[in-house]
């Protein structure tokens, strides 16, 4: 049989799925041969899918169930039971997860098929995937490109349809950077929306986990899945799970879309900018109301973030000592070794230069200076966001201000590449909700993203807003060339 | 926060982190200079404004005992281990 469905996407997957054009089994092959043919050229996976335990999880498949039968890539950061979870890190190098992820054990109840382990930075700090012992990824653009980061697996993998959709983590733009990057669906829902039980923990404020599809309906479906209040994470939220699905049903006909001015700054790529701006006139036409706001505290949220995260991370990964898990240093001189070695051997020098950046704000003398002032700031951000959707539903900005960079070009300059992120970074700042989606491409056919931001609990407005984008423009039906 | 000065080794061995020279002479150029960045944030002025807090506080669950990993799960990545228990070098003379 010579049919393909590896470009399908899960929604359309699904009706073929129900209607028994296609059995679980032959999606499942397909894709193992499209990742067999694929992954060396982009390195996606850490992991690639076991085909036999794949094939066994398709056969059983509940068509039935919302992803009866739909394999979908994870994160390398995030638990699922039995299988390895290194988060990229040479220091979690065979270590083989013990349970399953809230939103692991989600997906699973909703019948999906687990498809291997995505690269990402090293616990999720980057914005390139290029610190990762296993190596880089490549764009599927340009496979000379990075694929963005953290998630940059994911995206690369969603991207290069080699996988039907992914899971990822969201801290400062680690979802929707690289969705935009490799032209796919990113979003990041909104602080407390998904559980965060079984996600390994970078900046606990900040994380948040979210699907990477290649079409909105699709994101509007795994968010569905995978939302929810948790008993295992007392930062997940006690509300009702909306249907997703259905909101995006809406036309943008009286939706208030606000443009800030501070995202349209210098240094943006011109690419970018027009594109962002067809973006905004193709909205006015499709009846949505265009507002300027301003968020005026923008400039500060890089600042702010290089001292909240890393601060949280110092504290986290305090945990990898050599003791409970991991590679532990083999003789050590006493225990202090143990923990000393096995984390310089351990970590790689983005970890251990955030880690190192973390203590120092949280140590004595220095406490009040950075990190108090710090959450002040980011209490301005928050409150920025609160009065701009007094005025507006949903917010239009670039997600990235460059498309895919080189691969190696920002390496040598930590400060250049954190500021890759500064579109993304003030939402988890602030808590509330992003989307990035296609749309449209520069000369050199390297996909450009919309981001699309939504108050607190607002992710029925950014979906419902994206969806009618996506409806009216071709971009997201584009294949890469490889 | 105006000098932004950090003693890399004292910060590393505050977080237990070995470190060669190489890597703290990067690190030492590294963190000046992102320190610089940060420090921007002398600018604003934030008397009286309170600290950050999200959208979701403290979800607290009932106190009350649930299902919970079984020992040998739960010890299945220790790197060493007997009788239930993680094995360490001595600490204690």
């Amino acid at each position: 049989m010579s049919a393909h469905f590896y470009t399908e996407s899960v929604s359309s997957l699904r009706r073929k799925l129900a209607a028994k054009e296609v059995t679980p089994l032959e999606v499942a092959n397909d894709l193992l041969a499209r990742i067999e043919a694929v992954d060396p050229k982009l390195s996606a996976y850490n992991f690639k899918p076991d085909a036999e335990k794949v094939r066994a999880a398709a056969a059983a498949a509940d068509v039935s169930k919302p992803l009866g039968g739909v394999p979908i890539a994870i994160k390398d950061v995030l638990n699922v039971e039995g299988d390895p979870c290194t988060c990229s890190s040479k220091l979690l190098h065979g270590y083989t997860a013990p349970y399953d992820a809230t939103a692991i054990a989600k997906l699973r109840e909703a019948g999906a098929v687990f498809v291997g382990r995505t690269n990402m930075d090293e616990f999720a700090m980057g914005s390139s995937t290029e610190n990762s012992s296993w190596g880089v990824t490549r764009n599927p653009w340009d496979t000379e490109r990075i694929p963005g980061g953290s998630s940059g697996g994911s995206a690369a993998a969603v991207g290069g349809h080699e996988a039907f959709a992914a899971l990822g983590s969201d801290t400062g733009g680690s979802i929707r950077q690289p969705a935009s990057l490799c032209g796919c669906v990113g979003l990041k829902p909104t602080y407390g929306r998904v559980s965060r039980y079984g996600l390994v923990a970078f900046a606990s404020s900040l994380d948040q986990i979210g699907p990477f599809t290649k079409t909105v309906e699709d994101a509007a479906l795994l968010l569905e899945v995978i939302s929810g209040h948790d008993p295992k994470d007392n930062t997940s939220a006690k509300r009702p799970v909306p249907k997703y699905t259905d909101a995006i049903k809406k036309d943008v006909r009286g939706l208030k879309l606000g443009v800030p001015k501070e995202y349209f700054i210098s240094g943006i790529d011109p690419e970018v900018q027009s594109a962002i701006k067809a973006a905004i006139d193709q909205y006015a036409k499709l009846g949505a109301e265009i507002v300027d706001i301003s968020l005026p505290n923008t400039e500060y949220a890089c600042a702010v973030y290089y001292i909240i995260a890393p601060a949280e991370a110092s504290a986290n990964l305090a945990r990898f000592d050599g003791v409970r898990y991991g590679a532990r240093v083999k003789n050590p001189k006493d225990i202090l070794d143990v923990y000393r070695s096995t984390r310089a051997q351990g970590f790689g020098p983005e970890v251990k230069r955030r880690i190192i950046l973390g203590t120092y704000v949280l140590s004595s003398g220095y406490y009040d200076a950075y990190y108090n002032r710090a959450q002040k700031v980011r209490q301005l951000i928050r409150q920025d966001f609160t009065n701009a959707f007094q005025k507006c539903d949903a917010i239009l900005t670039p997600t990235s201000p460059t498309a895919a960079f080189k691969i190696g070009e920002k390496t040598s300059d930590p400060l250049q590449m954190y500021l890759a992120d500064i579109f993304t970074i003030a939402v988890n700042l602030a808590g509330v909700c992003g989307v990035s989606i296609p749309c449209g491409f520069t000369q050199g056919k390297l996909p450009i993203g919309l981001q699309i931001i939504g108050a607190e609990w607002g992710e029925e407005n950014i979906l419902r807003a994206a969806h009618a984008y996506e409806q009216a423009t071709p971009w997201h039906k584009e294949l890469p060339a490889i | 926060m105006a000098s932004p000065e950090i003693d890399v080794r004292y910060v590393a061995d505050l977080a237990r982190l070995d470190l060669t020279d190489a890597e703290a002479a990067t690190f030492q150029k590294q963190l000046s200079s992102i320190l610089g960045y940060v420090a921007q944030l002398e600018k604003v002025d934030v008397s009286g404004v309170p600290a950050f807090s999200g959208p979701v506080v403290n979800n607290l669950r009932e106190d009350v005992a649930g299902e919970s990993l079984p020992v040998e799960v739960a010890l299945s990545n220790a790197p060493k281990q007997d009788n239930n228990l993680i094995v360490v070098p001595k600490m204690i003379e």
